[in-house]
C-alpha cells in the first residue's frame, strides 16, 4: 500500500539554531493509525505541527519533506495548503478546553467546516452536524448543538472535536495527545471512539502521545522518538515484544498499568538518556 | 451574546442613561424656559424649597438670571453627543489597532505598541487642552481630541486579549480548518474580545463626559453662551459663596451620568462573559 503521508528526513529547528527534530522519516499508510511516541520534548508535537503548518514563529523547518499523496506539505503555497487542510487533513487538538472557541456555539463551530469546505447550506450543515454528534455518541445532540463549550464536560468537548475532525471526511487526521487532558475513565471511551470512527471512515491517523499504553490500544505501527530522533519504528506487535530497543522497553516499564501495583514503575535509566543525548550531539556536530 | 443574563446593574445604569438620553433628545420640549433668556431681576434666585424662590425657576437662576433647570436639560445634549460619538469612534480606532497589533505581531505590533507607550506618557487632560487649542474650539474638536488621546485604552486591552486568544488551540483548529487570516480574526478572535470592548465602551463614554466637562470648564468646548455642564460649573464657581446651587446641580448630573455608565459597564461585564454567564 502506498503511504498517504510520507515524511522524509524532516528537520525542525529554533530560528536561533538548535535542532528540535533531527531528520525524522516516517510514513502513514491509508487507513492506518500510526503512533508517534516519546517523552515531553522528544519533538513529537513539533512533527505534527510542522506537517500542519502551525509551528510557532520562533521555530522553522530546516530540511526534509512531508509528502501528502504527491504534494509536499512543507513547500505548498498557502492557498493550496488551506484547501487541503480541514478537507483532506484534520486535527484533533490536545486540550478540549481551548480547542473550541468559547464565544461561539457548538453548532456554529461544527457547521463552519461543512459550509466552508463542502459548500453545504445552513440547513444541510446542521443536519450533518447532528448526525456527526450522534455518531460520536453524544446524548441529546439537538441540545448540545445550541450550547456553548463551557456548558459541556471535557469528554463531551473532546467528542465534539472528534466529530469536527471527521466532518469533512478527511483521509488523514492528526491527533495531538487527544486523551492527555481527560480523566482516565473518559480516556478509554475516547480512544475506543477514535478507533471506531477511524475504521468506519477508513481514515489514517497520526496519533501523537507520550503514553505507550495508549499506543498499544489504538495503533498499528509506532515511531518512538527521543531528542528529536527516531529510536524505533515498526509494527506494534514487534515493539511490544522483547525485541524492542532498550529505550522503548524502559519506556514501557515507566508506563503505569491498572493491573500492576505502583511500585512496579521504573523511570527510564539515566544511562539510556545519556546515550541518546550523545547521538543527538553527534548529529548536531555533523549538521551545525 | 444572545441569552446574556440581565442583572440589576444593567437596569439601574441603563435606566438612568435612558432617562438622560430622553432628556437630551426632548430638551426643547422639557425645558420650562429658554436656557439663554437672561433676566437680571432673577439674579441668583434660589431653588424652589428655599424662601423667596420663584415657582417658574424650580432650580433657581444663575448670575445672569438664566434658569438653571433649563440650562441643565439643554446641556445634556453636548454631553451625550460627545459621549456617544467620541466613545464609539475611540472604540473603533483602538479596537482595530489592538486587533492588528495582537494578531499580526512583528513590526506591526512593535510600531503600534510603541505609539501607545508614547501616547500614554503624556498627561491626557493637558494633551486634550493642547489639541483643542490647536484645532480650534467646538464640539467636533472635543470629539477629535478624545479619540486621538483615548484610543490607547482600547488598543492596549484588545491587543493583550487578542494575544491571549491567539495562543488557544481553537485558532490552530481554525487555521487547519482552512480559514483565511482575516476570517479567523473576525469570526474567531473578535467575538471573544467583544464583551471586553463593550465594557470598555461604557467606561470610555463616562470618561468622554468628564473630558467634555473639563474642556467646557476651561471654555474650550462649544461656544460659551450655549449651556454645558462644565461651563455651568465654571460660572457657578465664581458665585459659590452666594449661590451654591448654580454649581452643585451640574456636578450632581455629571456624577449620576458617570455612575450610571460605570454601573452599566459592570453589569454588562458579568452578563456578557461566556464563562461567568450561567
Amino acid at each position: 500500500m502506498s503511504p498517504i503521508l510520507d515524511i522524509h528526513d524532516l528537520r525542525v529547528s529554533l530560528r536561533r539554531g538548535a535542532h528540535l527534530v533531527r531528520d525524522v522519516s516516517l510514513s502513514v499508510d491509508a487507513g492506518e493509525v500510526h503512533g508517534l511516541v516519546g517523552e515531553s520534548g522528544a519533538g513529537k508535537t513539533m512533527i505534527a505541527k510542522a506537517v500542519l503548518g502551525i509551528l510557532p514563529d520562533a521555530i522553522r523547518i530546516s530540511g526534509g519533506s512531508a509528502l501528502f499523496r504527491s504534494d509536499d506539505l512543507l513547500q505548498l503555497p498557502p492557498k493550496r495548503l488551506r484547501s487541503l487542510l480541514g478537507r483532506e487533513i484534520a486535527l484533533i487538538p490536545q486540550d478540549p478546553l481551548t480547542g473550541l472557541n468559547p464565544a461561539r456555539r457548538i453548532s456554529a463551530q461544527m457547521t463552519d467546516m461543512l459550509r466552508h469546505h463542502l459548500g453545504q447550506s445552513r440547513g444541510e450543515a446542521r443536519a450533518n452536524a447532528l448526525r456527526l454528534l450522534q455518531e460520536v455518541q453524544i446524548r441529546d445532540p439537538e441540545q448540545v448543538l445550541d450550547r456553548y463549550p463551557h456548558e459541556l464536560s471535557g469528554g463531551m468537548r473532546q467528542r465534539v472535536l472528534i466529530a469536527i475532525a471527521f466532518s469533512a471526511e478527511p483521509s488523514l487526521i492528526v491527533a495531538d495527545e487527544p486523551t492527555t487532558a481527560l480523566d482516565v475513565t473518559v480516556q478509554k471511551q475516547i480512544l475506543r471512539l477514535i478507533r471506531q470512527m477511524q475504521e468506519r471512515h477508513g481514515t489514517a491517523v497520526l496519533f501523537v502521545t507520550h503514553d505507550l499504553g495508549v499506543v498499544a490500544k489504538v495503533c498499528h505501527r509506532v515511531t518512538v522518538l527521543h531528542t528529536g530522533q527516531v529510536v524505533e519504528q515498526g509494527d506494534i506487535a514487534d515493539i511490544m515484544s522483547a525485541r524492542a530497543t532498550p529505550f522503548t522497553r524502559a519506556l514501557m516499564d515507566a508506563t503505569p498499568r491498572y493491573d500492576q501495583p505502583a511500585d512496579a514503575l521504573h523511570p527510564v535509566p539515566e544511562h539510556i538518556h545519556q546515550e541518546l543525548r550523545a547521538t543527538a550531539r553527534r548529529f548536531d556536530e555533523a549538521n551545525p | 451574546m444572545i441569552g446574556a443574563r440581565l442583572n440589576w446593574r444593567i437596569f439601574v445604569g441603563g435606566g438612568a442613561l435612558l432617562m438622560l438620553a430622553l432628556t437630551a433628545i426632548l430638551a426643547p420640549l422639557l425645558a420650562p424656559v429658554d436656557p439663554l433668556e437672561q433676566d437680571l431681576f432673577l439674579e441668583l434666585l434660589p431653588p424652589w424649597w428655599q424662601a423667596d424662590a420663584d415657582p417658574t425657576r424650580a432650580l433657581g437662576a444663575d448670575s445672569l438670571g438664566r434658569d438653571v433647570l433649563s440650562r441643565l436639560i439643554h446641556a445634556a445634549r453636548p454631553a451625550l453627543i460627545v459621549a456617544v460619538v467620541a466613545g464609539v469612534l475611540t472604540m473603533l480606532l483602538g479596537t482595530a489597532l489592538g486587533l492588528l497589533a495582537g494578531y499580526m505581531g512583528g513590526m506591526v505590533d512593535v510600531v503600534i505598541s510603541r505609539m501607545v507607550d508614547i501616547w500614554t506618557s503624556f498627561p491626557p487632560v493637558l494633551l486634550a487642552i493642547m489639541l483643542v487649542a490647536l484645532i480650534g474650539t467646538g464640539l467636533h474638536s472635543v470629539i477629535i481630541a478624545i479619540v486621538l488621546i483615548d484610543w490607547t485604552r482600547f488598543c492596549r486591552v484588545v491587543r493583550s486579549e487578542t494575544l491571549a486568544q491567539t495562543e488557544m488551540e481553537y485558532i490552530d483548529a481554525a487555521v487547519i480548518g482552512g480559514l483565511k487570516r482575516g476570517a479567523i480574526l473576525f469570526r474567531e478572535v473578535l467575538p471573544n474580545v467583544l464583551p471586553l470592548v463593550i465594557v470598555l465602551l461604557t467606561l470610555e463614554m463616562s470618561i468622554a463626559i468628564i473630558v467634555e466637562a473639563i474642556l467646557s470648564f476651561v471654555g474650550l468646548s462649544v461656544s460659551s453662551d450655549s449651556p454645558t455642564w462644565g461651563g455651568m460649573i465654571a460660572e457657578g464657581r465664581q458665585v459659590i459663596h452666594q449661590a451654591w446651587w448654580v454649581m452643585a446641580f451640574p456636578m450632581g448630573l455629571i456624577l449620576i451620568a458617570v455612575l450610571a455608565l460605570n454601573l452599566l459597564g459592570d453589569g454588562l461585564k458579568t452578563a456578557l462573559d461566556p464563562v461567568l454567564r450561567r
